[in-house]
Parts: structure tokens; sequence; C-alpha cells
């Protein structure tokens, strides 16, 4: 992997796995060094001071006001941001060891490691199977079609309820649905890291505890980062959360990083007020 | 777990784009624009090319052409005055019914006149209208229309002989009958266009009216014509536009005759009908007349098209208040 | 409405009345404009009339199969003109539907607001509004002049002038009505932009695409003015010469509609209740595809 995206970056050859980052707490390889100085939109300065390693094989939970740029951070871990007009960041990203901002890194080829599930479920408008087999038709997968998707429906928890009707449309299956078939898209290939933006607002709530419980499973395999508004969701499954705030301050809406820890450890003993505040239900 | 797990043993299935498929987005995007930029081109091309061609002619006649009164092949005497006429004429007719009928439908389209059904039919058959190519009324224009109107046309040219609409017999095409068809051509966009404008006018309005003890009408007159006064002027102009342009029902049925009357039933011709009737045998120097008449119409029916689409764009912002 | 159960002030009747000339008028006025909308559809139900009457009086096989009869002439058909329309509205189709197609994707995918996608919109919207015989003058120009003849690819080039405009603008509107989510559902799997527009966006805007196509083409066979001087016509069959004449329905309604002899006249007739057939299948396919059910 390393050594294909390199190919695209020419860069030199870098560390595997960074270790040592700045986590608090005895932890896993960082797989993605996320130091976010300044992400404008703009002239419009929407983030500012966001430092987020990403540890392997853990999940991550970006949690926080609206407006506090979780969801902003969370989007330039793979570089979605460069489809808004204007986006621009100042810090780095580093994944294993490479920065995916340099210059000459493909965007391309860093979405197609970091798979991403978005708040709206978005399934294709076509059949389950093809729905599952376009990142490894993309990918020019060359194996077992069939093989993958059953094993990427089973690990959405999708398999079951759709094994009888794979050649009917995505567009047809219930929003929670819907959803499991996104996640079974996105992890066909087996992305290094799976980001979720709020994959479970759009659904109910029986919906999104399966969700959760998928998260969990999908843990012993791949690195999840997930942004949510939904504060139990963060303390029943991440291992670690980031609690961003806004600062009006200046007169615009800036987000920032106020903590990051252990999510055990946030909830239980914040050591900011505005988490304090937040966590109580203060604001929201 | 454990942190040796961190990077567990994956199967590649994920890896960069290949140089095809990196090469080929980047063709994809240059093929693209090349083709919107493309169609810049063609219609560039188009004003070019009856521009060259009409040059010749341009310099040789210069303003005389516009208002001269002959078209002469075997003398080289060429004017367009009677065409330009008998377009405004005819178009002016077609416009003043169309837009009569075209008002009058979009409204029992669009007010809940009929049952939602019924509505949904009429809409439809208005669609038709539109697609029966204007050659197929040209032919009916000849042979059911003219006959029809030549009764009431004989009246009329009997009892009214001084009144200068009916100043001439019926004998054949004329004016009235191709203004009949104009008419028939351009109501499906008349209707069409208007209607969409009084549908975007706010519901609430008309429930206001309604709740002060308007009748139907009364609110129709008083709040959703107003309302949409914008949008319905707008689709005249487009309709006034696209009868400019309409060739074939006029070429058949407006008689090809090279002078102006205002009688509604003496033959006359219109700039397109003119292009229609004699570009298949022209000779060189009659091209360049024609070319210079279809310069005429190409500015004529841009600057109608232009104004149409910008009174429908005002239409539209000045009702973004009210949303 | 439920009578008032106690006596209204006076004058406060609430009973439909038509003596009431407000409430007169507002019937007359109904019932005039549903007249006058009833009175306007009467032409089309003349000309589906008289072409079902007067064209169905020819209708045989012989009338597909034969070459159009010369003047005076009884017998024939209209084959070559059938042949024709469809092979103009071929050359038409081949030179128009990528430049149609490929301008759409440029404007729906790729103009955003650009100067060039405004510049392309505006073109598209004035060649839409541009008379038809001035297709036909610039085609003229181009090809009849350069070849020096008449000929099927000048009709072809004049039609692809007509069929392109709509193509682009129908074809943008349905890209447009794709969810940008799907287009990010692609892209965030690190698909290209052409692999999500010709993967994703273009499947799902297929129907909306398809209608467009059909309403071009429905539009183009039935276009006359353009193909007088261009593609002319011709009383044989296509020999696969591009640069011949080429006989067409449209020029042959034309030509035989003022005609002297009566049997040519019939014959106008047979070949606008075939073009008028083929135009509608067009059309009605078209709405078809549209009505079917989609969600996204």
């Amino acid at each position: 992997m390393n050594a294909d995206m390199s190919t695209q970056a020419s860069l030199a050859a870098a560390p595997e796995v960074a270790t040592g980052a700045p986590a608090p707490a005895a932890a896993g390889p960082v797989l993605m060094d996320c130091r976010v100085e300044h992400i404008f939109y703009g002239s419009f300065l929407a983030v500012r001071n966001a430092e987020v390693p990403i540890i392997a094989n853990e999940i991550t939970a970006f949690i926080g006001p609206s407006g506090c740029g979780k969801s902003t951070v969370l989007r330039s871990l793979n570089r979605m941001n460069d489809f808004v007009p204007g986006f621009r960041m100042e810090g780095h990203v580093h994944y294993r060891g490479q920065d995916i901002y340099a210059p000459g890194v493909d965007p391309v080829a860093v979405r197609r490691s970091i798979g991403m599930v978005f708040q709206q479920p978005n399934p294709f408008a076509t059949s389950i199977y093809n729905n599952v087999a376009f990142g490894l038709k993309l990918n020019r997968f060359k194996g077992d079609y069939a093989e993958r998707i059953e094993k990427a429906l089973r690990g959405a928890a999708l398999w079951d309820e759709v094994k009888d009707k794979l050649n009917s449309s995505g567009l047809a299956l219930s929003g929670g649905q819907q959803q499991r078939l996104c996640i079974a898209r996105a992890i066909a290939v087996e992305p290094d890291l799976l980001l979720m933006d709020e994959p479970c607002s759009a659904l109910d709530p029986i919906a999104t505890r399966r969700v959760e419980e998928l998260m969990l499973e999908l843990k012993q395999t791949y690195t999840i980062a997930i942004v949510t508004h939904n504060l139990q969701q963060a303390q029943r499954v991440a291992d670690r959360t980031a609690f961003f705030f806004v600062d009006t301050s200046a007169g615009g809406r800036t987000g920032y990083l106020i903590e990051y820890r252990p999510t055990q450890e946030l909830f239980g003993d914040p050591k900011e007020e505005q988490t304090r505040a937040y966590i109580r239900g203060d604001f929201s | 777990m454990t942190p040796s797990a961190a990077t567990p043993p994956r199967l590649p299935v994920a890896r960069p784009p290949t140089a095809w498929q990196t090469g080929a987005n980047v063709v994809f995007r240059g093929l693209t624009h090349a083709f919107g930029g493309a169609v810049v081109v063609l219609l560039a091309g188009i004003v070019f090319e009856v521009l060259r061609h009409a040059s010749p002619a341009v310099s040789k006649y210069g303003a005389g052409f516009v208002s001269g009164s002959v078209w002469d092949a075997n003398r080289n005497e060429f004017g367009i005055l009677p065409e330009i006429g008998g377009t405004l004429y005819t178009s002016f007719w077609a416009l003043l019914l169309a837009g009569f009928l075209g008002v009058t439908l979009a409204l029992v389209l669009s007010q809940g006149f009929l049952h939602r059904r019924y509505e949904v039919v009429m809409k439809n058959v208005v669609e038709l209208l539109a697609a029966i190519p204007s050659v197929v009324y040209g032919l009916w224009g000849i042979f059911v229309l003219v006959p029809l109107l030549r009764p009431g046309a004989a009246w009329l040219n009997d009892h009214f002989p001084n009144f200068p609409l009916f100043a001439t017999r019926l004998s054949g095409p004329g004016i009235l009958p191709a203004s009949l068809v104009l008419a028939i051509m351009i109501l499906p966009t008349v209707t069409a266009v208007s209607r969409e404008a009084m549908a975007a006018v706010p519901p609430r309005l008309a429930a206001a009216a309604y709740g002060l003890g308007a009748t139907r009408w009364e609110v129709i007159f008083r709040v959703t014509l107003p309302t949409a006064s914008g949008g319905i002027f707008g689709a005249l102009v487009l309709g006034l536009g696209r009868a400019f342009g309409e060739t074939m029902a006029l070429a058949m049925l407006a008689g090809n005759a090279p002078n102006f009357s205002w009688s509604l039933f003496s033959p006359g011709n219109t700039l397109a009908a003119l292009l229609a009737n004699h570009f298949p045998e022209a000779g060189e120097f009659e091209v360049g007349a024609l070319m210079y008449a279809a310069l005429v119409l190409l500015l004529i029916t841009l600057a109608v098209n232009v104004v149409g689409s910008l009174i429908m764009v005002r239409a539209t912002a000045g009702l973004r208040g009210l949303r | 409405m439920a009578p008032p159960t106690t006596a209204g002030r006076a004058g406060n009747n609430l009973h439909l009345s038509l003596g009431n000339s407000r409430t007169l008028l507002d019937r007359v006025l109904t019932l005039l404009a549903i007249g006058l909308s009833l009175f306007a559809l009467f032409p089309l139900l003349s000309v589906l009339y008289m072409l079902l009457v007067r064209g169905g009086e020819l209708l045989s096989p012989s009338l597909f199969t034969e070459l159009t009869p010369g003047a005076g002439m009884e017998g024939g058909g209209i084959g070559n003109a059938v042949l024709g329309t469809l092979i103009v509205v071929l050359i038409a189709s081949v030179l128009s539907l990528p430049l149609g197609l490929l301008a759409a994707i440029y404007l729906a995918e790729y103009a955003g607001e650009s100067k060039l996608g405004t510049l392309v919109r505006f073109a598209g919207k004035v060649l839409t509004g541009m008379p038809s015989i001035l297709a036909g003058v610039f085609a003229y120009a181009l090809v009849v002049v350069t070849m020096g003849s008449f000929s099927a690819l000048a009709g072809g080039v004049a039609m692809s002038v007509l069929m392109v405009p709509t193509v682009m603008l129908t074809a943008e509107q349905a890209l447009r009505a794709v969810p940008e989510k799907m287009r990010m559902a692609a892209l965030g799997m690190g698909a290209t932009r052409m692999e999500t527009t010709l993967r994703v966006v273009v499947p799902t805007a297929l129907p909306g695409i398809l209608t467009g196509v059909m309403l071009a083409l429905a539009r183009a066979a039935g276009e006359t003015a353009p193909l007088l001087f261009t593609a002319l016509f011709s009383d044989y069959w296509f020999e696969g010469r591009l640069g011949s004449p080429i006989a067409s329905l449209a020029v042959l309604i034309y030509n035989f509609s003022g005609s002297p002899f009566p049997h040519l006249v019939k014959l106008a007739w047979a070949a606008s209740l075939i073009l008028v057939f083929l135009v509608l299948v067009l059309n009605v396919g078209a709405q078809l595809i549209i009505r079917r059910p989609q969600e996204f």
C-alpha cells in the first residue's frame, strides 16, 4: 500500500507506522496523524487547532455542538473537502507516514484506502450486488466477486436480509438497510480506515443500534473515525473521543478542539469546563 | 486489542488508480470541455457562415435591401420590405389569437377548473398539438382550413369591400389561413410558459382573496393574472419569436406573393417562407440576397428571444419576494 | 353547504343564487373559458381525423416498398421517403448525440458557475430559439456550397444543429437531477470524476437522457424547412451515397401538397399519417420512460 502510494507521491520512504504520537494513554500505533492548524473555506476560518491522531483498530469519535467543525475535520482525512470550493488546509494529515496533502499525491488514491460512510444513506440506483461490487470494480479486483460481496454484506449485518434479492435495487431497501448497504459497499474493498459522518442520524433507534453493534465488530479488522452528535453513541462505541467546540469570539464561527482523550476519561472526568457543560447538556 | 494487530494482514484490494484510469479521467475531462466549447463554436459558426455568405449582398445592397420591395432574380434586384411586413403582420394576428386562447387554456389548466385527471389529459393534448410537424399543419391548412374559410371570407368581402382587412377575395392561400395555422403552432408555447407563470403564483395569495369573499374570476383577474403578468408577457414574446421563425406553414399557406397588403384575404409572404421557397432553385446572386434575408431573420429572432428570456428572468426574480 | 340555522341579517343570504350578478358572471366566464379551451383543440382533432381518413386511404404494404411516382402517374408509394427520413435522422443522430451528450456532461459535472459554462448554456438557449430554417441556411452554406450539390449529408448536418440544443439541455437537466450524495459516494470510494460520471451519474440519469433524445428525434423527424434546400428530394432509393440528394417524408408532403395531381396529394396525406405516427410514437415513448417511478 505504502509503496503504491509513494509512486504517486514520490515521497521519501517513511516509517511504516509512526508511534509515540501525543495521544496520552497507552495505545496502539497511530494510523493517521492528523494535525489541523487552520481550515479555510474561502476567507472563512472554519476550524483551527485540532490535533487528532487516530489509533489503529480503535474507534475514534468526534463530538461537539453543530458548527464545531467535527465533520469538516473528518472530511479532510480523505480529501473529500477538495470538492468544496475555496477549501484550504494548513497543517498536515500523515497517513502511514505520508502527508496526504503533499503535492503530487492523488486524492483518488487516498480515498481508495480511506473509505467513507455518509450522513444520508446514498446507495447507487442499481442492484444491491452492483452497489457492493462498485469498489471492487474500481480497484480492478480480479477475484471471486460473489465471495467478496457476501463477506461485505455479512460484515455489514445485511446478508440475511438481502441474500435472496441481490439483483433488486438498492434504493428499494429501508433507510437502515440502505445505510448498512453503504457500509458494506465501503468495507468490500477492505479500507484501511473507515470514516463515518453521522452515519446514524437518518436512522431510527433500532437501526442505529444495529449499526453500532456493527462498528464494534468492524473494529476487529478496521480502524474507524466517526462523527456523531449523539453522546451516548460515542460512549457506547468509541475508544477515544475528541470534543470540539465553537469559538464565536472573532465574530465568525470557528471550530476548535477542546480535548481528545480516551472516551471513559473524557466522559468520566472532563478536564475542560466546556466539555463538562456539554456533557451535562447545557448546550446542544 | 493488542498493538500488534494494528496493521493486520490485508488482502490488497484497494490500490491506487491505474495509469489508464488516471489518464482516461484527464482525457475525458478535456473531451467534455472541448464538446461544451463546440456548442459555442457551432452557434458562432452559424452566425459566421451566414455573415460570410451575406456580406457581398450586404455591401452591394446595403440598407436599401431592407426598404426595397421588389424581389426579381432576373434583374438582380432584391428587397425584403414586403416579407418583413408579412412576417410582422401574420405574427401579430397569430399572437393575438394564440395569446388569448393560450392564456385561457393556461387558466383552465392551472386554476383547478377541471378534475385533476382531465387536466392531465388536456395538458397532454396541448403538448400533442406541438408534436405535429408543421408541414402537416400546412397540408391541413390547404385542404381543410382554406375551403372552410372561403365562404365566410367571400361574405365579408361582399358586404364590407371597403374595410381594409376584407378588401380582397380569398382565392386560396392568404394572410388569414397562414395566421390561423401560425396561431395553432405557437399556442403550445404560449400555453405552457404562461401556465408555469400562473402555477408559480403562491396559493396563499389566492387564498387571501377567497377569504375576503372574492369569486373565482375575481381572484383570477385581480390576483392571479396581475401576479403572473410578467411571466405571461414573457410567454407572448417567446411565442412571437417562434412565430417569426416558423417556416413551413407560411411557405404553404401565405401565398408566396412578393407584395404586402393589409387585407386578411390577400396572399403575402414572410422572411422564412421566402427562404424556403427560393433557396432550392436560387442562382449565385440570389443566394447572396437570401443569405442577407437570413441574416435579417436571425437578428430579429435573436433580439426577440433575448428580450423574452430577460423578461422571464425578471418575472421569476420579481416573484421571489413572495416565497 | 348547510342552510343557516338562525335567520341571518337582511342581505346576508348564504345560498348560492344565480340571480346574483357576480355569481352569474363567474359561471358564464367559467363556461366561456372551458368552451374556448375545447375550441382550441378543434384543429388537432380535425388534423387527426383527416390523417386517418385521407391518409388511411392508401395505407398498404406497397406504400412502403414502392418509389414515389412521377407527375401524373398512378400507383407508387413513399418507400424512398420513409427510408430517407430514417437515414437523415440517423446521420443527424450520429453527428449530434455525442456532441449534445458530452456537452451536457460538461455542463452538469464540470462547468459549475464558470464563464465557459454560462456561455455554453447561453449558446444552447439561443440555438433552441433559432428558427429551424436557419439551420438549413447554415448547412447550405457549409456543405451544399462547399460540395457543390444538395446532399443527404447536408440534410443530416442541418438536422443535427436542431437536435444538439434539445439533447444537451434535457440531458443536463437529467444529470443535474441525480442527487449529489450519489456522486459523493462514488468519489469517496476513490472513483475518478470520469468513473463517477459514467458508472453512477449517467446510468442513474439514463431515463431522463433517453427522453430528451427521443424528443429531439421526434422534432428532427418532423422538420421540413431545413431539408428543403439541403437534402432536397429524390425519386429513387438511397444508394449509400451521402453526397447525393435524398428523399424525406417531410419534403414529400411539401412538394406533393401543391401538386395539381390528386394522386400525389393522396400520397402526401399518407406520408403525413406515417410521419405523425412516427413522431407520436417517439413522443409517447419519451413520456413512458419519464413516467417510470424514480426515487433516489
